[in-house]
């Protein structure tokens, strides 16, 4: 009984530990993508980022997020395709070398599911968007997952030549997964 | 002299059309990989995955008729070396037609670029992503398709021979229009 109670009060504290969940595990951290060529998806991905979360699983409302990516570190399936897409005409990684997403509100969906609003800033352009996100709690980490479709036209993301949407498509499904302790 | 048996409407018809679309995806595969990458380079890389499909299918679709039909005799006059020549060339230019799409199917899935035929049927990747067995197979791939091109030089020149110095009708065999030249 006093073991259980010890239990029980452990799994309190550790849940009342929860509203500071902040820590994010980079290393089991992703930022993917995939973007469809002439109707093929191509996976990709930011090998580098850096993260800033606050979310309580009891008070999801009150979260709050900076994500920041290192454009540079863009893996897009190819070696000429990473060159490519740093160029001027894709994310001009030398004038606007990061993307941010800054968070202003989270709504609960029900079910397990959340919304993330905020600002996505991308190649100097900053336009309101949400990310839908599921969290779960596994073995004294939260893990955030979710996804949301880009359009990368609306950022200037492949401009010239490369508007061709029927050779590249306009919108690029964005995946994220962060590990937070 | 009886002119020699030809070949059914639908070999025929699947022979010249395989080798048109070979003549056409293995030049498409020559410019298309030199080319710096452009919205171009990725509808050609579609294109060339497209044909090549397409030849795989159609000499399925040839196998199908070989197995189910026996195919015209060689005249009785040829050279035993050069009946062995013909079916050792004929043998290996199936197993070409087979394994050069096949190779590039590999290929683009090692290279992690899966293959959607059309535009519209996504392709299974057999083998997961692994740019390493994707340079291999890009080379095999190569290698595959000189040793195509050694072939059809040699299938061509055969029938040239046939048609030309030999005078034995075997290429009415594979266009009927010839044949009826011979006969007037």
């Amino acid at each position: 009984m006093i073991r259980l109670l010890a239990i029980l009060s452990l799994l309190a504290s550790s849940f009342a530990y929860g509203a500071e969940l902040s820590a994010v595990q980079l290393d089991k951290s992703s930022i993917a993508f995939v973007s469809r060529q002439m109707n093929v998806p191509v996976e990709g991905a930011f090998k580098k980022f850096g993260a800033q979360i606050n979310i309580d699983p009891v008070r999801p409302e009150t979260g709050r997020a900076r994500i920041e990516i290192d454009l540079a570190s863009i893996d897009a399936g190819s070696t000429e395709a990473n060159d490519e897409v740093k160029s001027k005409s894709w994310f001009n990684t030398r004038e606007f070398p990061k993307a941010s997403f800054v968070s202003s509100a989270v709504k609960a969906l029900g079910g397990g599911r959340f919304e993330a609003f905020g600002k996505l800033s991308i190649k100097g352009k900053t336009l309101e968007s949400r990310a839908p996100f599921t969290l779960k709690q596994e073995k004294g980490v939260l893990i955030l997952d979710g996804a949301f479709p880009l359009k990368r036209l609306d950022y200037g993301i492949g401009s010239g030549v490369w508007s061709d949407t029927s050779v590249v498509a306009d919108e690029v499904l964005v995946k994220f997964h962060f590990v937070l302790k | 002299m009886t002119a020699p048996a030809r070949y059914t409407r639908t070999a025929i018809s699947l022979h010249w059309l395989v080798a048109f679309l070979i003549l056409a995806a293995f030049p498409l595969g020559l410019t298309m990989s030199d080319m710096v990458l452009s919205p171009l380079k990725l509808k050609l890389i579609s294109y060339h995955k497209w044909l090549g499909v397409t030849v795989f299918l159609l000499v399925a679709a040839r196998l199908a008729w070989r197995a189910t039909h026996t195919p015209p005799p060689l005249p009785a006059a040829m050279p035993a070396w050069e009946r062995y020549a013909a079916h050792g060339l004929h043998h290996l230019l199936y197993v070409l037609l087979f394994a050069i799409p096949l190779s590039g199917w590999l290929m683009s899935s090692a290279k992690g670029f899966q293959t959607v035929y059309l535009g519209v049927l996504p392709l299974p990747d057999l083998i997961g992503k692994d740019k390493a067995l994707g340079d291999v197979l890009k080379e095999v791939h190569e290698l595959l398709n000189y040793g195509m091109l050694a072939l059809v030089i040699a299938h061509v020149g055969a029938a040239l021979k046939h048609h030309f110095i030999d005078r034995d009708g075997i290429l009415a065999r594979m266009l009927p229009f010839l044949d009826k030249e011979n006969t007037r």
